[in-house]
């Protein structure tokens, strides 16, 4: 197959550079599976997004079979991401190529592979229940509960006091 | 034994000396390959330089690459258009020096544009017919032998009998598309020939029927530009060229720094073309040229837009839309490439990359690539050059409005569509009381421009939410926000009428809800639903639960406590699915159950989208169903409004996918009989055959009532309105009536491949002489497009 020169290396659209850790098997299999998958992982999302705005918005690169919201693990309510599963990887390909970056609820979102929605992944693995990231983070961020846990918690133990 | 042994050792040197020659030769063809596919990209030294260089290298391995050179250089016509003239330069500069090689080049291009014919590939032969057009320009091709093919091509169109015109115009199109490259020098060297060619082109196109025309146009008037069928619009182009004796600006022509090497050459004959047509190949349809601008909208600090019917802005919309098919896969990089064109800078190409985005985003049969693309192009376009782009396409938007009476509702709805999806990624920013004009009060609700405000907000509340609308919308606008979007439950306890009693149906629901939540299970729920009271003009279908007033409260109760989100929604359904079933026996109960889902979600178009689709998806409820639902009277309110449309598009969409998806089986299964010998193939597999046969069967007789009941649904629909003045004072019914007719276009424009089968059915039995004359024009409309 003859292509075109003068493409510059870059990450490829097919695969992902995210490994899960929870994920039952080796990288083999997480690789195989990733490229045969036809589900996303979407991130950046507001808690106060909707599962019916991720189906406005992804249903434009196909035809959406499901979208799972990911919940805080404690408190069971949505903490900012979800899977949006395609019936093919053709459609869940075009959302790679026209959806990733785009905004949705004001925020910019971020698509990436995903193994395959299995029960109990649509829970947070923060620490407080919530994403990872939302532990660490040092931002102000008024869709994603504020500060990040950690900086919360420190907040708490030596609270300001006003002049 | 000593001496085999010495034979197999040498047998192995021999082994990996091939081994390595092979390695070699393929290190040799690949780095050719790379040279050849690099030499037109930016380099430091010019494009003639190395274009002298690279024929020097490949002269001397002419002798032994010349096989793999010459494949190059063919995958390079079809594959690289774009740099066509530097390929044609190319092949004159090794035809200068080897007779032989360009003879051998003209018979394997001239083999490949025979195959992209007979395989029905016509952008491909396009391109291949351009090449061999300009070859004539490198004194590679004889003008005689150009011009005898080009008259070939022509004679498809005007002598072939069973020729239809949408074939014709793909042979006419192949030869006009061509002539900005060789048109000068066929003028000098055949210009008789060449005046006799454009005549005969010129009676064509005068003889054809343009009854087609309202199919395939954007708005309905040539105010303030003309959209002209896109042959129409070349021809001009070619005459307007040939006027200025075929001078044009554009095209970088790299021979004409070898113009002394070349003419030393020998020129080859082309093969003889007996062009046939195949019935079996898709032609492309017939289209219009999109035009939004003019000169007069750019900003007069710029060189002047190129005119309609100027070759200058024929061949930058080509390059265009080349760039953005080169890149469609990739919008960041596409829209770096379009700014990245030569001419940016120096013309208002900006406008024109804009007009053509547009252009393939309201293509009338549908959009070139997904809508999305688009979109999300615009936007990277926007981050490329923020102080420019973002002006002119606010200038679109405002431009488009002020336009929409006379664009056709296909147009404005993916117009609605895109722009919602535009604002979403731009706080929803937008000068809203510039348009308060569509709220004017002698505006009914299918005025285009009422009709297209109201639905881009409704888009905007899927996009996001009821309190963001509220927020972006100035108060001027509140008569236009959107209704918040909450179930609406019937069986609410402050709707009992009656206390009690068989008849107290609120009191039946609120048992069914206290059934469900306790995670009773479907018999529980089947022994409440035997409590709804049998309505007394309905048949009595004996022990079944179907009755009107079970399905409404099964169907909304369910629903109402899946109302969280659709994932609940769709749980309920799943674990309720046979109590489901059992409601929807009759196409009249399915019917039904939509109305009941729709008086509940009539305010959430997501909502009723999404649970039409998993009934369908289910087996719950048939397409048919859903098409006789949206034609009922119940929905004659909502009829025009886009979401009644995208369920109506989704369903017919569905049938479609089905019958192809039972069509790859089938095809599937009979590869693997053919693959096995004929006498004993193996019976479960021919068993499989046959079922998978029969199905299709089947699902083809679904799929072709369903089209014929959708037909037969708009001619009664269109019929009754009365289309007297009288009856219409204010237009409304006029407004209403344009709206259903183009939608009806739609259908026909949409699925014509699939419609094409039923013609004749169409015609004898629906389409027939007594319908009324609006109607007929447009089953006449769709039959031009085809002929």
């Amino acid at each position: 197959v003859l292509r075109a020169s003068g493409m510059s290396k870059r990450k490829s659209i097919d695969t992902t550079e995210y490994f899960d850790g929870h994920f039952q098997g080796n990288r083999d299999g997480y690789i195989q599976a990733i490229i045969s998958s036809s589900t996303l992982y979407i991130g950046n999302l507001s808690f106060y997004t909707f599962e019916e705005q991720v189906y406005e918005l992804f249903s434009r690169a196909g035809d959406v079979r499901r979208v799972v919201m990911g919940l805080d693990r404690v408190q069971r309510t949505p903490c900012g991401f979800c899977f949006v599963e395609y019936y093919t990887r053709e459609d869940a390909l075009n959302a790679m190529r026209y959806v990733n970056g785009t905004r949705l609820d004001d925020r910019i979102i971020r698509t990436d592979w995903d193994v395959g929605f299995k029960e109990g992944r649509q829970y947070g693995r923060g620490r407080s229940g919530g994403q990872v990231r939302d532990e660490v983070r040092t931002n102000f961020d008024v869709g994603r509960g504020g500060y990040g846990k950690e900086i919360q918690r420190q907040m708490q133990q030596h609270p300001v006091t006003p002049f | 034994m000593p001496k085999r042994s010495y034979s197999s050792e040498s047998d192995e040197d021999d082994d990996s000396k091939v081994k390595s020659r092979r390695s070699e030769i393929s290190d040799v063809e690949n780095s050719l390959e790379s040279l050849i596919l690099r030499v037109g990209k930016k380099s430091k030294s010019s494009l003639e330089s190395n274009l002298e260089g690279l024929a020097s290298v490949l002269e001397t391995d002419l002798h032994s690459y010349k096989g793999k050179i010459l494949k190059i250089l063919c995958h390079c016509v079809v594959r690289v258009p774009s740099e066509m003239t530097v390929y044609t330069t190319l092949v004159g500069l090794l035809n200068a020096s080897s007779f032989n090689f360009g003879a051998e080049f003209v018979e394997m291009a001239s083999r490949l544009l025979k195959d992209c014919l007979n395989a029905g590939e016509f952008s491909d032969a396009l391109s291949c017919v351009r090449f061999l057009s300009d070859l004539v320009n490198c004194h590679v091709v004889e003008s005689a032998s150009l011009i005898a093919m080009y008259q070939s091509f022509v004679s498809v169109a005007t002598s072939q009998p069973d020729c239809g015109r949408i074939q014709s115009d793909c042979y006419v199109l192949a030869v006009l598309s061509s002539l900005p490259w060789s048109g000068k020098t066929l003028s000098v060297t055949k210009p008789a020939e060449l005046n006799n060619l454009l005549t005969n082109i010129e009676t064509y196109l005068g003889g054809r029927d343009r009854s087609f025309l309202p199919m395939v146009r954007v708005w309905s008037t040539d105010t303030p530009h003309p959209q002209e069928e896109h042959l129409d619009c070349l021809w001009a182009q070619i005459r307007k060229l040939q006027s200025l004796q075929w001078e044009e600006t554009l095209i970088v022509r790299p021979y004409l720094a070898f113009v002394g090497n070349l003419s030393e050459a020998l020129q080859h004959a082309l093969p003889p073309f007996s062009p046939t047509v195949n019935p079996d190949h898709v032609y492309p349809l017939p289209r219009c040229v999109y035009r939004m601008f003019d000169y007069a909208d750019c900003p007069s600090d710029m060189p002047l837009l190129p005119g309609h019917h100027s070759i200058e802005r024929c061949l930058l919309e080509e390059q265009i839309s080349q760039i953005i098919s080169d890149h469609r896969l990739e919008r960041r990089l596409c829209a770096k490439a379009l700014v990245a064109h030569p001419h940016y800078d120096k013309l208002p190409m900006n406008y024109m990359i804009v007009e053509v985005i547009f252009g393939q985003l309201l293509s009338r049969e549908s959009p070139v690539y997904l809508e999305v693309f688009y979109g999300s192009l615009l936007i990277e376009l926007c981050k490329e050059r923020p102080t420019t782009i973002p002006v002119i396409l606010a200038q679109t938007v405002q431009l488009l409005y002020e336009r929409l009476d006379t664009m056709h509702i296909t147009c404005i709805d993916r117009f609605a569509t895109w722009f919602a999806y535009h604002l979403s990624n731009f706080q929803y920013r937008w000068a809203w009381d510039d348009w308060l004009d569509c709220m004017q009060p002698n505006r009914d609700n299918n005025s285009p421009k009422l009709w297209f405000v109201r639905e881009v907000l409704a888009k905007c509340l899927r996009l996001s939410y009821y309190q963001r609308v509220c927020e972006f919308l100035p108060e001027t606008y509140l008569m236009l926000v959107p209704p918040e979007p909450m179930p609406d439950y019937r069986y609410k306890s402050e709707n009992r009428q009656v206390e009690g009693g068989e008849d107290d149906i609120v009191g039946i629901a609120e048992s069914l809800i206290m059934t469900i939540k306790a995670k009773g299970n479907i018999q529980e729920v089947v022994e409440v639903l035997k409590r709804c009271p049998k309505p007394v003009d309905e048949f009595d279908e004996g022990e079944n639960l179907v009755n009107s007033i079970a399905i409404d409260v099964f169907t909304q109760t369910l629903f109402f406590l899946g109302a969280k989100s659709i994932s609940h929604s769709f749980s309920a359904l799943a674990k309720f699915h046979t109590v489901f079933r059992a409601l929807a026996e009759t196409e009249e109960s399915q019917i039904l159950m939509l109305k009941s889902i729709y008086d509940l979600w009539k305010n959430h178009h997501m909502m009723l989208i999404l649970l039409v689709d998993k009934l369908v998806k289910s087996q719950i409820v048939t397409c048919r169903s859903v098409a006789n639902w949206l034609f009922s009277n119940d929905m004659s309110g909502d009829f025009t409004r886009m979401y009644v449309w995208e369920i109506m598009n989704s369903t017919l969409k569905k049938m479609n996918k089905h019958v192809l998806r039972l069509q790859t089986e089938l095809d599937a299964v009979e590869e693997k009989l053919g693959k096995t010998a004929m006498v004993d193939a193996p019976s479960d597999i021919q068993a499989e055959a046959e079922a998978l046969q029969e199905r299709l069967e089947q699902a083809q007789a679904e799929q072709k009532n369903l089209f014929l009941i959708v037909f037969q649904r708009f001619i009664m629909v269109l019929g009754s309105q009365s289309m007297s003045k009288e009856d219409d004072p204010d237009g409304n019914t006029e407004s209403w009536f344009r709206v259903v007719t183009e939608r009806l276009q739609e259908l026909f424009l949409v699925y014509n491949q699939q419609i094409v089968r039923y013609t004749s059915t169409l015609e004898n039995l629906l389409f027939t002489s007594d319908i009324d004359s609006h109607i007929l024009t447009v089953f006449y409309q769709y039959k031009a497009l085809r002929s």
